[in-house]
């Protein structure tokens, strides 16, 4: 992402949008720049400020008369009066970075906008996830922090050790040059995106291991994890295996995402 | 949809929070998806959710590409659901957010008696869901448990601020456009509904909840804590 500096009249709405802080006011040539290394292109920028197309002579001579008089211009904090905005032309690797972190571009590996795949939304026609399984997603940088692929990398390796298989349409698994090692290509090592999912499956035997692993992985990683855990119900509708191991390891479950069964194979063979 | 999973709050706090959404497998039920998932969208504004949206044009309240300057005075709030619907062009995820658990249930118990074939999911506290299910005689299926935050949590701001914005859990309601809303809301510039509407449209998939966001903005500018 780009701002045109002849459009920019820094009125800073950018600069509490940017969900990495990385835009700011550069105080030397007075207009919005963009810390491009912190950036990870989700365009939240670009598509969650409404434009306006003013004038930027009319809008800087306005701003400096009301600053004059101490007087402050009190606009829609969630405008860009002058459209400065400017998406450039994202060549590998850094393209990487807009794919993980805008969702409005699909990942080419799933089909599925956002950063993971269907897991246990679709269970009720795909059972990925079954009996006395359980699927786990690790998402890394959310909330609002994000990661560099070099910190995912850490994480995959240690599962990858302990004997883990990744999900094979996940956008994490299909940039790694090796999925038995967990290794991540070396050219995007060094790309920081908004977030990124790993998917793995196991036996709920391993549940409290895979656990124990996550959290002392996650002390080597320079940033946030969610973690997700998706079990299959009995026909009752109960989960009596895997809530149980969760609630043993100090989890307050809270917040669920349920999937209620109300879909049916259709396609035709 | 684990953008809608790791919400951050208390099983109470979200009992304004009811996300239901549904979503066709690829290549297992994706043919003739479309108008399935059309429907669904219909037969949710019937139960006046807060939102509604899909996951590639966003919600029902949008920022503008070409917004008239006299918006600054006099800016249009209402959400538009007819422009969700009439907007959905491919098959993707499509949701309905309801600020009561009633509506979810009629919700719920509508969509079963439609007969989409589509999965749908319940997305709020684990409770609530299965009052939903209980509701409409559903067993629930799967369940996707959210284990919060882990890791280098110093890096993350105040509770108060991460319950607004991880209502966009694909992050694009920023910590600091959140914490600028309260401070707002705090300093009397703008009224809890108008910066929930702010921070809705940069939502780009139409499940963040402007009446939850609403009472948490004065709660917060209150002082008080959830």
């Amino acid at each position: 992402m780009k701002i045109n500096p002849d459009k920019c009249v820094a009125c800073g709405n950018c600069t509490y949008v940017c969900p990495m802080g990385a835009i700011y006011i550069d105080p030397v040539i007075r207009r919005a720049t963009i810390n491009r290394n912190e950036c990870v292109e989700c365009y939240a920028c670009f598509n969650g400020l409404s434009q306006e197309h003013l004038n930027p002579t009319f809008v800087r001579t306005v701003r400096k008369l009301f600053q004059m008089a101490r007087m402050r211009f009190d606009p829609e904090p969630d405008v860009c009066p002058t459209a400065a905005f400017e998406p450039e032309n994202l060549e590998w690797p850094r393209v990487v970075r807009r794919a993980f972190s805008d969702p409005r571009v699909p990942h080419e590996s799933t089909g599925v906008h956002g950063r993971g795949t269907e897991e246990v939304k679709t269970n009720d026609v795909s059972g990925r996830v079954g009996t006395g399984e359980a699927g786990f997603t690790i998402e890394f940088g959310r909330p609002g922090v994000g990661v560099w692929f070099r910190d995912i990398q850490k994480m995959c390796w240690a599962l990858a050790r302990a004997g883990v298989a990744f999900e094979k349409k996940n956008p994490v698994t299909s940039l790694m040059s090796d999925a038995a090692t967990g290794t991540i290509r070396q050219d995007i090592l060094d790309e920081k995106v908004l977030s990124a999912i790993v998917e793995i499956k196991v036996p709920v035997e391993r549940v409290e291991e895979v656990i124990r692993l996550v959290r002392e992985m996650e002390k080597q990683i320079d940033t946030v994890v969610a973690l997700g855990v998706g079990a299959r119900c009995d026909e009752k509708g109960e989960d009596n295996v895997v809530a149980p191991i969760l609630e043993k390891l100090g989890y307050n479950l809270e917040r669920a995402k349920t999937n209620i069964g109300l879909g049916r194979v259709s396609n035709a063979a | 949809m684990t953008n809608t999973l790791h919400r951050f709050g208390s099983a109470e706090s979200f009992r304004d929070d009811y996300v239901v959404f549904a979503i066709a497998s690829k290549g297992r039920n994706d043919e003739g998806a479309l108008e399935k998932l059309r429907r669904f969208l219909r037969i949710a504004v019937d139960f006046q959710p807060v939102n509604l949206g899909d996951a590639m044009h966003g919600g029902a309240l949008r920022p503008s590409k070409e917004m008239n300057p006299g918006a600054h005075w006099k800016r249009d709030v209402a959400p538009d659901f007819d422009a969700v619907v009439a907007g959905l062009d491919a098959p993707t995820t499509v949701a309905a957010v309801f600020d009561n658990r009633v509506a979810a249930e009629d919700f719920v118990q509508a969509v079963k008696e439609a007969e989409l074939g589509l999965s749908v999911n319940i997305s709020t506290s684990i409770e609530g869901a299965e009052q939903c299910c209980f509701a409409a005689g559903i067993p629930r299926h799967s369940v996707g448990y959210s284990l919060g935050f882990e890791g280098a949590t110093a890096k993350l701001p105040e509770a108060k601020v991460l319950m607004l914005s991880t209502m966009c859990g694909h992050g694009m309601v920023s910590h600091g456009l959140a914490k600028k809303m309260i401070d707002w809301v705090k300093e009397g510039r703008r009224t809890p509904q108008q910066a929930a509407g702010y921070m809705t449209r940069f939502c780009s998939c139409g499940v963040f909840n402007p009446a939850r966001a609403a009472r948490l903005l004065e709660q917060a500018a209150r002082g008080e804590s959830e």
